[in-house]
């Protein structure tokens, strides 16, 4: 099947899940990124790829830090930025994505970066825009959430280069979340050898083991001797029903503390995706300690989106070499 | 169409020459800055040769890689490989010496321009290439070159590194 993220010449035309994404672009990605670091230390933080273009970032669903992110982002590559709370506005009043979609085509943009409650949504605006426009996904319902994947990994990269000699785990909540969608594949692609998933039964999917991860229930034993340990937050407001008896049970049985980090390798990395539940799924004497990256995380994914917004939006016929 | 016969010059030989008209340039508050892949390599050669003129006169140096000012993305996109620029130290009020490998168009030096200013304000800033070929597009042109040669078009000079770090100027040929 045509991998709707390819143009012909197998370029990066959309960002809309990782899975399926060759380590080829995976890497393109990273190292591209690791040029634009250096762009937020300089006199003027700004290069003038997007100059003249039109990014709009339409989130149907709330999320403060990713689309922050990905408005500095845009304005770092002197792009014009248009940011939309939609279910603040026009779709509260009746109108379909597809209206909404099609009257800011009808201004000129030239690229969507898209959030959106349901799984899917992003593929289905990528499937319904001309060629010249970009889609972005950041965050489809349960589904992924590729640039916070990918920051994930370039984070990685950053603190322990060697990815093919980790040990990596991810701790909390799969089941509702995307992120962990998204590092697994990422991880995955990138030859990580060992991913462990640390979760409550009622906080996996179904066959999880399928995506090639390491079960545990224990957080004693899945933390024991790991490089990165990724914290995933609680989503209360995923939660429909008792999946938890409370959150203080959890943070008890699953909470990121001190003396459970030190079962990890002395120089384990601690990230999270943010927002933090703090006291839930992580202690703030971790969250605020030595070994934790999670503001770097922040950091470093403005420099993720700036390397897929340069890659996507340049160039219609075969990039150089 | 007969093709005429291009003898090109010695990369290495063209090096020597390259450090010896630069030397005169180098006073303090001058800095380096060696334009990705070419003028890197020549940059750090040139670090070499004229060691202790830059010592004795604390010279800084630095690398450009000049895709995210590049005038043709729109046309051709990034290229796969970018490198980060590595400007370290403070461009404000410094005699900038920009080094390329083989100067053309003029747009990758307005691109270089384009860039170094972001960094600050820089007092002045010079060009050196290796060799110029010919057919700028812009009023741009070096101060300082090694040896001039004229081509047509379609063809591409190139600057190689091997794996010994010995330089030499390769020459293809499109339709």
């Amino acid at each position: 099947m045509k991998n709707p993220q390819l143009d012909a010449d197998g370029r990066l035309k959309h960002l809309l899940s990782i899975e399926g994404l060759p380590k080829k672009i995976l890497n393109q990605i990273l190292d591209t990124a690791e040029s634009f670091v250096g762009v937020a230390e300089r006199e003027v933080k700004k290069v003038p790829l997007l100059r003249g273009k039109t990014v709009c970032n339409l989130f149907f669903e709330n999320s403060t830090r990713t689309r922050t992110t990905f408005e500095i982002a845009a304005k770092r590559l002197s792009a014009d930025v248009i940011s939309l709370n939609v279910n603040a506005s026009s779709q509260s009043k009746g109108e379909t994505i597809l209206d909404t979609i099609n009257n800011l085509i009808a201004m000129h943009a030239d690229m969507f970066v898209v959030r959106h409650a349901q799984s899917g949504a992003a593929h289905f605006i990528a499937q319904h825009v001309p060629s010249h426009i970009h889609v972005i996904n950041a965050g489809d319902g349960r589904h992924s959430h590729p640039t916070q994947g990918l920051l994930d990994v370039f984070t990685i990269r950053k603190y322990k280069p060697e990815l093919h000699n980790l040990r990596v785990a991810i701790v909390g909540d799969v089941l509702h979340s995307r992120v962990a969608r998204s590092e697994i594949h990422a991880l995955t692609t990138l030859g990580v050898p060992e991913i462990r998933v640390i979760a409550p039964k009622t906080l996996l999917p179904t066959q999880v083991e399928k995506l090639g991860v390491h079960v545990y229930h224990d957080i004693n034993t899945g933390l024991k001797d790991v490089d990165v340990v990724m914290m995933l937050r609680l989503q209360n407001e995923r939660m429909n029903g008792a999946m938890l008896p409370s959150v203080q049970e959890y943070f008890k049985t699953y909470g990121l503390t001190q003396e459970r980090l030190a079962l990890a390798k002395p120089d384990a990395i601690v990230m999270h995706p943010g927002p933090m539940n703090r006291g839930v799924e992580i202690d703030s004497s971790v969250a605020d300690g030595q070994q934790s990256v999670i503001l770097p995380q922040v950091t470093y994914g403005i420099a993720i989106r700036m390397a897929v917004m340069a890659i996507l939006a340049g160039g219609q016929a075969g990039g150089t070499q | 169409m007969t093709s005429k016969k291009i003898t090109l010059p010695d990369a290495e030989v063209l090096l020597l020459t390259l450090a010896e008209k630069i030397k005169p340039m180098l006073q303090p508050n001058t800095a380096l800055v060696g334009i990705q892949s070419g003028g890197v390599w020549l940059m750090q050669r040139l670090l070499t040769l004229l060691g202790s003129t830059i010592t004795a006169n604390n010279i800084e140096h630095g690398t450009l890689d000049v895709s995210f000012y590049r005038d043709d993305y729109a046309q051709r996109g990034l290229k796969i490989e970018t490198r980060p620029s590595q400007i370290t130290f403070d461009v404000e009020g410094k005699h900038i010496i920009l080094i390329d490998d083989v100067f053309y168009t003029g747009r990758t030096t307005r691109a270089a321009m384009n860039e170094l200013f972001d960094y600050g304000r820089p007092a002045s800033i010079s060009l050196v290439a290796l060799i110029n070929r010919g057919g700028r597009e812009l009023p741009i042109t070096p101060q300082i070159t090694a040896a001039d040669i004229v081509l047509d078009a379609h063809q591409n000079l190139q600057l190689i590194q091997n794996s010994d770090g010995i330089l030499s100027l390769e020459l293809q040929t499109s339709e």
